[in-house]
């Protein structure tokens, strides 16, 4: 009921942004949750804002936001398509099959799927390599836990996420082979309560610093109450949590949305698959807490900052082992990105198992 | 499992569950007297973003209490005139408000999503949730008001027949109902995760109506149902935390699925049925019929 309820919501929430003229482009954004979640639908909004001012009256803009990832994502994304726009943008990994259904109806609009894998000849997909940022902070978790003991709070079991944790205990573990991490999953993005409740549960459990990979700041918020470090998501966080945020992983999706509604205006718009990381800047590490984290960490960190956007470091470095203890990157490999997109399984040392 | 650690797990679900109490108590005094209101989660919204704003602008826990209050009283007070005088239908009136509190609280909110405030100790809320449990099972079962909001509640025809006044009765009730879901609004934003977000109330408004029926109208056992469905949801946390593997959408939907078991369960037995739930709910009282 509250689902339907929210979609029903959502189309009276289309929110027209600046007035369409004739020869404008008309570029749509279907978003998961507000844009005032200042987490990943904020950072989806501040692109489409870095477009607009980047292209002018060229183009106009349109957002759904609160879509939830079920059939009523269909309407939506149809919503936007009928509706004569051009470019649409779904901007989250469960608006996938959606997209693709939408699209075969109107071969001639152009639909961009963040974090997918399924491509048409007008479907593109498009990702950040987040899991670049979850290896520096990996790195800074498993030098700054006194506890040994890490909290991480997710979504759902998808790749993406589990890539996530998979990178950060790689790192984690590597300056620190006692590291434990402690994961919650909340089968949602976005419920501050919930998040608060999960990050109070992980710090009972001693957890000393606190990892999300949910939407809301409510795990940073609770890390600071209880005096315990942690990092943000998506957006830089440090406003809400001043005495125990270290860093932020930070999309940045102006750039390439600009460059692909340019595509649009200019007629020379393909379905390609982009995934970039630090090098091109669709992941930026927000500035470390210089008052809680030592000016060697920080040097560290951004040297593997710089490692990683020439290619000296790789996030997923051979020897890699599975839970089972079988083999999966051999030494001197690096994982490929097909292993990356279909992650599916804890690399050895992680406790528990991935949920199905 | 050391001390600390229990005293933290009865922490974080004493937090968790007071929103479920506060919103669940007042709609069961609601639906005592036979009116159902289905637009929790939107009195919970509104209730959470005035007093968010509130804060914000003046600096003041008192103000802001205070406006979110009567942000609930404006609110189930105008969803009061129209189920009761205009006699719109309950359901469909329900649903609109709670679509028009999403609505409205996230417009009011746009400007303020993401301000910094200080949080509130919840352990104040907390208390109160306990008292104000207390006090609507002794209202109900032991005073000469309360047995009348029962009364309009069974029959409102006889009532009114004995010289009771449906219209105040219900008005005062759904009031109550109203400022209740916009306390564990207030508590949501400014204790609970002090900030504001849309739709920050995540579905608890829906829970607390499933809560109701769950305990089966009365007080006492709305409370242990709350703390049974906060309970289940922190420990399958501290579960997951410690390694053990666990459906999870399984406990996202185990209010819901409890609810209707429970809703089985009575209707199996017609006479408890029609111990608890009141006979007039969701039928609306005409004057001169």
């Amino acid at each position: 009921m509250l689902r339907k309820l929210l979609t029903f919501l959502s189309f009276l929430a289309v929110i027209s942004v600046s007035a369409a003229h004739a020869d404008q482009k008309k570029i749509g954004f279907i978003y998961i949750g507000p844009p005032g979640d200042h987490g990943w639908t904020y950072m989806h909004d501040q692109g489409r804002i870095y477009m607009e001012n980047a292209l002018g009256d060229s183009i106009s803009t349109t957002y759904i936001e609160n879509v939830p990832e079920n059939a009523d994502a269909v309407r939506a994304i149809r919503k936007l398509a009928a509706s004569g726009h051009d470019l649409i943008f779904t901007t989250s990994f469960n608006y996938m099959d959606q997209t693709l259904e939408v699209a075969k109806e109107f071969p001639d609009v152009k639909f961009e799927h963040a974090t997918g894998f399924k491509r048409m000849d007008n479907v593109s997909t498009y990702s950040a390599r987040f899991y670049e940022g979850r290896t520096i902070i990996g790195h800074i978790a498993g030098k700054m836990t006194k506890t040994n003991t890490i909290g991480y709070i997710v979504s759902f079991p998808i790749p993406e996420v589990i890539r996530g944790i998979n990178a950060f205990y790689l790192a984690a573990s590597k300056v620190n082979p006692d590291v434990k991490i402690k994961i919650i999953w909340n089968y949602s993005w976005y419920d501050p309560g919930k998040e608060a409740d999960a990050a109070n549960t992980l710090i009972n459990q001693g957890a000393d610093i606190i990892v999300q990979h949910t939407d809301s700041y409510a795990p940073c918020q609770a890390a600071e109450k209880a005096g315990v470090l942690a990092f943000g998501q998506a957006s830089n966080q440090e406003a809400f949590c001043p005495n125990s945020h270290m860093t932020s992983i930070e999309d940045i999706w102006g750039p390439y949305y600009a460059a692909k509604a340019q595509a649009v205006v200019d007629g020379t718009w393909s379905s390609e698959d982009t995934w970039q990381g630090f090098k091109d800047g669709m992941v930026e590490m927000s500035p470390y807490n210089t008052k809680l984290l030592p000016l060697d960490l920080i040097l560290e960190a951004k040297n593997m900052e710089t490692a990683i956007e020439n290619g000296t470091l790789h996030s997923f470095e051979g020897p890699i082992y599975n839970q089972a203890g079988e083999l999966v990157v051999k030494e001197g490999e690096v994982a490929d990105d097909g292993m990356l997109a279909s992650m599916m399984f804890y690399v050895q040392g992680i406790d528990g198992e991935v949920p199905q | 499992m050391s001390i600390e650690l229990i005293i933290g797990i009865l922490n974080v679900i004493l937090i968790s569950t007071t929103p479920l109490v506060f919103a669940g108590i007042g709609e069961l005094v609601t639906e005592k007297s036979g009116v159902l209101n289905l637009g929790l989660e939107g009195l919970m919204l509104v209730g959470a973003v005035t007093g968010f704003i509130t804060l914000v602008l003046t600096g003041n826990y008192f103000y802001s209490l205070f406006l979110s209050i009567i942000s609930g009283v404006i609110l189930s007070g105008i969803f009061a005139f129209l189920v009761l005088n205009l006699m719109t239908n309950q359901i469909a009136t329900g649903l609109a408000l709670t679509i028009f509190g999403i609505g409205l609280s996230a417009m009011l909110g746009k400007k303020f999503a993401g301000t910094p405030i200080d949080g509130l100790n919840p352990y104040y809320f907390i208390v109160i949730s306990f008292l104000l449990v207390f006090f609507v099972a002794y209202f109900l079962s032991k005073t000469k008001t309360g047995l009348i909001v029962r009364a309009v509640g069974e029959n409102h025809n006889s009532a009114y027949a004995l010289g009771y006044n449906v219209f105040k009765t219900r008005y005062l009730t759904i009031i109550f109902g109203g400022v209740m879901s916009s306390l564990a609004g207030y508590y949501i934003s400014i204790c609970y995760a002090p900030m504001w977000q849309e739709g920050m109330t995540a579905g608890r408004g829906w829970i607390a109506l499933a809560l109701v029926v769950f305990a089966t109208w009365k007080p006492w056992r709305l409370l242990v149902g709350a703390y049974i469905f906060g309970g289940v949801a922190i420990m399958q946390m501290n579960l997951q935390a410690i390694g053990v593997k666990l459906p999870g959408q399984f406990f996202n939907m185990m209010p819901y699925l409890a609810t209707i078991i429970v809703l089985v369960f009575i209707s199996s037995n017609k006479l408890r049925l029609k111990i608890n739930a009141p006979s007039s709910l969701n039928i609306p009282f005409e004057k001169n019929q």
